[in-house]
């Protein structure tokens, strides 16, 4: 089966982020395949590279990165959401003119279309969220 | 259809709304701070009982044990790990997730 | 029982709105989500329920909060081929509100009907 999965919090202050890595996981886990990870809203927050968690803790950016360079998983960071929340890639940075880039490895900033492109081809979309 | 529930009941309404939509034959899986639902001798045990009559309930076990609620899940509710509730999202045709 | 469209046949998705406007950014990038997908032609449903019905009131007047207000956008939405706006009379009726109340012709349904509408969709999108 052909997962579709949707975070809508950002890491650590919600459980969103967690309960959908946690699922993405199992899922694969199972053999399932899993055909796009959107973050949208204050999840785009789960991209950027530049957290510091303490060491005792788990990376929760970090383990995206991981699991999906383990698994080519296909992390999309909702664009629009992530211009709000000051999420870049380094064309991002470029074209709009800021002096640094932040996004993390293994993820990728593109449209809302990418969500509803999920929801039609994944057999389930799941949304993580508060 | 699958539910999900992540709202603890008792400073939330998501649970009450989602038991309003759900139909007979449905599943409800309550997560994160949701499973503070499926425990016993509660506020909302009578409501959540006699919501077993027509769904089936369960709680995801990593959020119960993370709460120590795991030797309060009244009967009727089953515990599922990661992998169960990826079973429970294939098995339906939709999930719908009451945030 | 879905539609037929050019590239296939079109899902069911169904936006489910629970919160009020502007307290949280939740109801407008909802919104920013129906609009970028009514281009991709699926069978399109809103359902408004709870704190999500007062996204539709008329008379929203931002200016005091230096932000958008973005109801208007809910009459452009029949532009999109989004029509389906459902929105849940206990809701309106808690609240104090009728549908003379709000921006934009909806079909006011019970419970119920509301059950039977998310029990048929494919893809639920909650915000």
């Amino acid at each position: 089966m052909k997962f579709g999965i949707l975070v809508n919090e950002g890491p650590y202050t919600h459980e969103a982020s967690d309960t959908a890595y946690q699922f993405v996981r199992a899922a694969l886990a199972k053999g399932h395949e899993i055909y796009r990870v959107f973050f949208y809203h204050d999840g785009v927050n789960n991209g950027t590279r530049l957290t510091v968690p303490p060491q005792d803790e788990r990376n929760i950016v970090k383990r995206w990165s991981e699991l999906a360079a383990k698994h080519k998983l296909d992390l999309v960071v909702c664009i629009a959401a992530a211009q709000r929340r000051g999420l870049m890639d380094a064309a991002e940075a470029k074209r709009n003119g800021k002096d640094a880039d932040n996004l993390a490895p293994g993820f990728r900033i593109s449209g809302l279309g990418q969500l509803i492109e999920a929801g039609i081809q994944a057999d389930r979309l799941v949304v993580f969220g508060d | 259809m699958l539910h999900t529930v992540n709202k603890s009941p008792f400073e939330h309404r998501a649970l009450e709304t989602c038991l309003k939509f759900a139909r007979q034959g449905a599943a409800v899986l309550l997560i994160e701070d949701g499973v503070y639902a499926a425990a016993r001798d509660t506020a909302v045990s009578k409501r959540v009982q006699e919501a077993l009559k027509t769904v089936s309930i369960y709680a995801l076990k990593p959020d119960v044990e993370a709460r120590g609620m795991q030797h309060r899940v009244m009967d009727g509710i089953r515990l599922v790990d990661y992998g169960g509730f990826v079973d429970l999202v294939a098995e339906h045709n939709a999930v719908q997730s009451w945030l | 029982m879905t539609e037929e469209n050019a590239g296939g046949v079109a899902k069911r998705f169904l936006y489910v709105n629970r919160r009020a406007p502007y307290g949280s950014i939740y109801a407008l990038e909802s919104l920013e989500v129906v609009l970028i997908g009514a281009a991709f032609e699926q069978d399109v449903s809103l359902a408004f329920l709870g704190d999500g019905v007062y996204q539709l009131t008329k008379g929203q007047d931002t200016k005091g909060l230096e932000m958008k207000n973005f109801s208007p956008t809910f009459r452009a939405l029949e532009d999109y081929d989004v029509t389906k706006l459902y929105v849940e009379a206990e809701a309106l009726q808690a609240r104090g509100l009728s549908e003379a109340d709000l921006v934009v012709p909806v079909e006011v349904v019970s419970a119920q009907r509301m059950a039977e509408i998310m029990e048929a969709q494919d893809v639920i999108l909650s915000f």
